[in-house]
């Protein structure tokens, strides 16, 4: 009878819950406790890291804040939680966030800009090749996400495009390894740790990847626009984690580095050789120069233009400049009477100031 | 004298009333969500107002594609049922062949009757790199994990309906000089055909649920493949139409079956 009370008490008390969620997308007041989401991805392990060894239970206590950090399994699913609210901020690409949440209007700023892929994200080939004898192939990749991007910058460096080739196959990630192994799959596109996983199979050709498109697949720690106003001590508490770790990272503390290699499913060779092909901003100036840069404008634009050349903006979305993006110097992209998403260079540059 | 719950019956207005409740609510609750959530964010797509379900779904309906011109929504459509319909197919002829064997024929029972009900327990998402490696990525893959995931329970049922045959019909069809075929094919076979019909009703719940799977997986056409495509930009408005049409195609078939069940087999009895 108890066990079954506390069953009925469960329910009602996540359907509580539930209707919560739903009732209360992303509150803009002031507040002391917030969560963030992330997903498991080279660049974003020290999330995992910032969590489990403290560092930011510590920054977050010098604001009088507290920040649970949240592993969610599935990396869509956490922008999704995040737009519908759920959280106050999460780990995304520069392209999902301009879809998912800027593109539902949820004003979302770029407040920790990571790294950037330089080789992690690939089109892989079975034998010998390049970009030109994917003409005719079906491609097996993640459709609508930055393997999409790739293979649309990569066909377009060789004059090709979409229709040319014999159709691609939305696979799953997760299944993306078995999949290499069947017969059916000639060409794919993915991202580490299966690039390296697949490029370990018999045959597996690397034809093209992210570092011949240096810094246009950006990994970001996005903030509520809003949340963040009304709460600077959050960013502060953040940023101050994220660098305090950075720096022992770049110093190549052993401990850190080996916890969050096991935490993504390798050892801390492969980690670093996954490191190695991500262009991480250990230093908090190099990130405020890479997001204060002109070519970011740039790469903004070729996204925005792509988005909604796949229809990802949705049917609303008039032009590839219907979500307005602004920079660091106020500057904007696409419509300027619709900014949904922001570049901050301001916490990014206390922390290189030393003033946190 | 107060009569009992149990004995009151409504009248034929009520009746529909109260069929109509549940769906009228879950609407309304919605419906209010809905605003409370585009009062706060006009552009929020969660959860879009029903009128814009509705203008996505007839835009869904009728209008091609921007780059291929073809209306998706059907190709979808014809994709996955089609996948449905031979997965299902196949599942209910093996179910139905193995359900006699081990139902009529002791041997077999001895053989497979312990590795069925272990089969049964495997739960087949959990071995689909193998499906992939096996059967490749195309159209079979799919097929087999519907296969997969509901012949156990359908071989099952039908060996416990052909066991259930009460002994006399049995014996009687002996007495009359029937053979062991003929048994089979006279006495057990029309007895659980109707029984057949519910099992793969109720076996269509779980068909859907695997046929989509496989298509979320690795895919270029299907109303999973489509569900799990727009998430990516969390086009709700798009996924609720393919979420309602699902539920309607669902239904139908269901409902078409029942249907077919009564026709066919008029005494095997009213079922829900």
């Amino acid at each position: 009878m108890t066990a079954y009370r506390r069953f009925a008490a469960g329910l009602v008390l996540s359907a509580t819950t539930a209707l919560a969620l739903v009732a209360t997308p992303a509150p803009a007041q002031e507040k002391t406790e917030f969560r963030v989401a992330w997903s498991i991805y080279v660049g974003w392990m020290p999330w995992g890291y910032l969590d489990e060894s403290g560092i930011m239970d510590k920054w977050a206590e010098k604001y009088d804040i507290a920040v649970e950090i949240v592993q969610i399994n599935d990396y869509v699913e956490s922008i999704n939680q995040y737009t519908a609210g759920a959280f106050d901020g999460v780990s995304a690409t520069n392209m999902d966030t301009l879809s998912i949440p800027a593109g539902s209007g949820v004003d979302t700023t770029a407040l920790i800009v990571g790294d950037y892929s330089n080789g992690n994200d690939a089109i892989i080939i079975k034998g010998e090749g390049g970009l030109e004898d994917l003409a005719g192939m079906p491609v097996n990749l993640v459709e609508l996400s930055v393997s999409h991007y790739l293979l649309a910058r990569g066909l377009d460096s060789v004059g090709l495009a979409e229709r040319d080739l014999d159709g691609v196959i939305n696979t799953s990630d997760a299944d993306m390894i078995a999949a290499y192994q069947t017969d059916d799959v000639q060409a794919l596109v993915t991202w580490n740790p299966l690039v390296s996983a697949i490029l370990d199979e018999p045959g597996a050709n690397r034809i093209y990847d992210s570092a011949d498109i240096p810094g246009e697949i950006i990994d970001i720690m996005f903030v509520n626009t809003e949340t963040l106003a009304a709460n600077p001590a959050f960013g502060m508490a953040l940023t101050g984690a994220w660098y305090e770790l950075m720096g022992l990272m770049a110093a190549g503390d052993e401990a850190a580095l080996t916890a969050m290699a096991e935490a993504s499913g390798t050892d801390l060779a492969g980690y670093q050789s996954q490191l190695a092909s991500t262009e991480m901003f250990y230093d908090p100036a190099a990130a405020v120069a890479f997001t204060e840069s002109e070519a970011l404008k740039e790469t903004m634009v070729n996204v925005a233009e792509f988005l909604f050349d796949k229809g990802i903006l949705g049917e609303g979305a008039p032009s590839a400049d219907f979500v307005g993006v602004e920079y660091p110097d106020g500057s904007t992209t696409g419509d300027p009477g619709y900014v949904m998403m922001r570049y901050d260079t301001t916490y990014m540059q206390m922390a290189a100031d030393g003033a946190l | 004298m107060q009569m009992r719950l149990i004995n009151r019956r409504p009248g034929r207005p009520l009746t529909v009333f109260l069929a109509l409740l549940p769906f009228v609510l879950a609407l309304i609750g919605y419906t209010i969500a809905s605003e409370i959530r585009l009062a706060a964010n006009p552009a929020d797509k969660l959860l879009p107002a029903p009128g814009t379900i509705i203008d996505t779904a007839v835009r869904l309906f009728t209008e091609g594609d921007r780059r291929s011109g073809r209306i998706l929504l059907w190709h979808d459509t014809g994709v996955s049922l089609m996948r449905l319909a031979i997965g299902v197919s196949i599942a209910a002829i093996i179910g139905l062949v193995t359900g006699l064997l081990i139902g009529l024929l002791p041997h077999v029972r001895a053989a497979l009757g312990i590795f069925v009900a272990v089969l049964s327990m495997i739960p087949p998402l959990a071995i689909l790199p193998i499906l992939f490696i096996v059967f490749g990525l195309g159209e079979v893959s799919k097929v087999v994990l519907i296969v997969i995931g509901i012949t156990p329970f359908l071989i099952r049922d039908m060996s416990q309906r052909v066991i259930d045959i009460p002994t006399e019909l049995i014996v009687k069809g002996q007495t009359l000089g029937a053979s062991s075929m003929v048994i089979a094919l006279r006495v057990a076979l029309p007895q659980i055909m109707p029984r057949l019909i519910q099992a793969v009703r109720l076996s269509l719940g779980p068909a859907w649920l695997f046929l989509i799977a496989a298509e979320a997986i690795a895919s270029d056409l299907g109303l999973g493949y489509r569900i799990f495509l727009v998430r990516r930009y969390l086009a709700m408005d798009v996924i609720l139409t393919y979420v309602l049409w699902i539920t309607a195609l669902a239904f139908l078939i269901d409902w078409a079956l029942r249907t077919l069940s009564r026709r066919l087999y008029p005494w095997a009895g009213e079922g829900l």
